[in-house]
């Protein structure tokens, strides 16, 4: 029953898959007019420029052209990149667990705080600390996460110099990762001093990230909660004698959080976007930055590399949301 | 029915109690004023330099200079005046941007919505497509490629965010379409268009104001996540992410630099967000208690 599901989504992820490919086709190839002067830059001699467009395929008719893009991206093959002479699949391999853990890292952020302060709203209901929440809540949503990013580096990094603000890990510290996961590998292998380091400097960006997400989870989760704290088995447990906290954490919480975990998990999916800036701001050497990097230089190969393993994260990441709304909901399952 | 909605989003009706709305329409007023007014408001030409009195701190701190209220940038250009342009850009995008990317979105919501099958099995297929994409990259990428100007940064907010508008029109039309209003239209010989545009459209126009409000928010966003990238417009222009760049060089020396025109955008956003939260509110009479 699930494997046809799995099936199923698989087989509807290739049209997308292929639109993906051919946006990011027309986006560059097609609508720069000369996307090989743009490479070559304005120093490159007409020769030079005629000898790149055979090497890349770009003196070819455009179907044939896009068949042979097809080819490419069908065998992995991005290939090379133009500034740093190397594999683009080779780069992004190598970048893409930084944006993994800090991605994973902000994500745990934010579901933290976002029920932290629901629960907190609803405990506190109608006090101070729920208009508290509240406008945390607003102000969380309205400051996005790339300001939340210079707003940190200004207090904590410029004008309370208390953490590092660029770059993974101390450069002094010497650490040769097998996964490329700073933050775990360091932990279990016991380099305590490598964890630390790794984990101040994840702390402000993953913060960032957080942050606006953590303001939509606590909205969310709040407004369950007060439904569910309507119900009659919450006054059943009130008649009973339990305390509020209890009421609020064991018998509110669990019943609320349904609609919290469906819309985080679509959430999560623009906080890896958020990447892109975040780690720009913060030199951080994930996926995001080496985009920027390669737009700025106009490394064609590179640019194309990156959108579409973005892509495929996203992709990826709403089959799976779709899979598990199918298993949250039965109603869904035989549809 | 139509009618009476649009006036309660447009705060034309007497307010039963200030809130979210009435906030959110007071900081776009006072956007709007600065960003009109902002030739006779400004003190000095946004782009004058001078040099001697470079880095000046703003009014409250020692050795400020009165005739520049918010201190000066690197180059001696007033802070102030700086920031009341900028406001110009941001709102121009934002309304232009917001309306095409609307404008767009809500053709293609109101056609999948109505006509169903292939239509919008098309256009969904097209926007699962639109939302592979992280929305930050695509424009970089977008603009990267286009070219750098107030025109392009227009362009790439409307080419990502119609989906919103499209996403949630298809889903309001869809409702809207198995009421009764809509079988009587076509009940008296109204054709499909007819249909469309003067029964189905004024129905899903309360919702198109909110998402317009948000819209609004998120252009100013994107404008400056591009000036900040250094993609939006040439340095001469004082935008507001181009402000925030130029002030991180100095953050050290000034931090004002950069606090300034982030308060800009944290305010101007918060105020569109109350807003549209606030219209939202007032307008969905299952939330409206």
């Amino acid at each position: 029953m699930i494997g046809r599901q799995v099936a199923l989504r698989l087989l509807l992820a290739f049209p997308t898959l292929f639109g993906v490919a051919l946006i990011v086709f027309i986006l560059l190839r097609v609508v720069p007019g000369d996307p090989i002067a743009m490479m070559a830059g304005v120093t490159a001699t007409p020769e030079e420029i005629e000898r790149l467009r055979g090497l890349y395929g770009l003196d070819r008719p455009l179907l044939e052209q896009f068949w042979a893009y097809l080819g490419q991206l069908v065998q992995g093959d991005f290939g090379v990149s133009i500034t740093r002479r190397l594999p683009v699949t080779e780069l992004i391999f190598e970048r893409l667990p930084a944006t993994i853990e800090l991605s994973l890292f902000a994500m745990a952020l934010a579901v933290g705080l976002g029920i932290a302060l629901a629960v907190a709203a609803t405990y506190w209901r109608g006090r101070a600390a729920e208009r508290m929440t509240d406008g945390f809540s607003a102000f969380g949503l309205a400051v996005p996460d790339f300001l939340w990013g210079l707003i940190f580096i200004l207090i904590l990094g410029v004008l309370i110099p208390v953490l590092p603000i660029s770059g993974r890990v101390d450069p002094s510290l010497s650490f040769s990762s097998a996964t490329g996961l700073y933050l775990i590998e360091s932990f279990f292998r016991g380099q305590f001093d490598v964890f630390v380091s790794t984990l101040s400097r994840i702390v402000l960006p993953a913060l960032s990230l957080a942050l606006p997400l953590a303001a939509i989870i606590a909205r969310v989760l709040k407004s369950s909660l007060a439904e569910v704290m309507q119900q009659d088995y919450i006054l059943l447990a009130r008649v009973k004698g339990f305390g509020r906290f209890r009421i609020v954490m064991r018998d509110a919480l669990r019943n609320a959080l349904v609609p919290t975990v469906a819309l985080t998990a679509v959430q999560f999916t623009f906080l890896v976007g958020g990447t892109v800036l975040v780690e720009r701001i913060f030199s951080f050497p994930g996926l995001g930055n080496m985009a920027i990097e390669a737009v700025v230089n106009r490394d064609l190969p590179l640019i194309q590399g990156v959108v579409i393993t973005f892509a495929l994260i996203f992709i990826a990441l709403n089959m799976l949301i779709d899979l598990t709304y199918g298993l949250l909901n039965p109603r869904l399952r035989h549809g | 029915m139509a009618e009476r909605r649009i006036i309660q989003a447009t705060g034309m009706r007497p307010l039963v109690r200030p809130g979210r709305v009435t906030l959110g329409a007071t900081i776009l007023a006072l956007l709007a004023f600065a960003a009109v007014f902002a030739p006779l408001l400004a003190p000095h030409n946004p782009i004058d330099q001078d040099l001697m009195v470079s880095f000046l701190p703003p009014f409250w701190s020692d050795g400020a200079d009165p005739a520049y209220p918010l201190g000066t940038d690197s180059l001696g250009r007033d802070v102030l005046s700086r920031l009341l342009y900028g406001a110009r850009i941001a709102l121009t995008v934002a309304v232009i941007a917001a309306f095409l990317a609307g404008l767009l979105g809500t053709v293609l919501g109101l056609l999948a919505g109505y006509f169903g099958g292939w239509v919008d099995a098309l256009i969904s297929r097209i926007v699962d497509i639109w939302l592979s994409f992280p929305p930050v990259l695509l424009s970089i990428v977008l603009v990267a490629v286009i070219g750098s100007g107030l025109h392009s940064v227009i362009i790439a907010i409307v080419v990502i965010d119609w989906t919103r508008f499209c996403r949630v029109v298809r889903a309001e039309v869809m409702v809207q379409r198995n009421q009764d209003y809509v079988a009587a239209a076509v009940t008296i010989g109204l054709g499909r268009w007819r249909t469309i545009v003067s029964e189905i459209l004024p129905n899903v126009a309360p919702l198109l104001i909110v998402l317009f409000s948000l819209e609004m928010g998120i252009a100013i966003i994107v404008e400056a996540i591009l000036s900040f990238v250094g993609l939006s417009v040439p340095s001469d222009f004082p935008t507001w992410g181009g402000l925030i760049q130029e002030g991180r060089l100095y953050v050290n020396q000034s931090p004002w630099l950069m606090v300034f025109p982030m308060v800009c955008i944290i305010l101007s956003v918060l105020g569109l967000n109350a807003l549209g939260d606030g219209l939202r509110h007032r307008l969905d009479p299952v939330m409206r208690r």
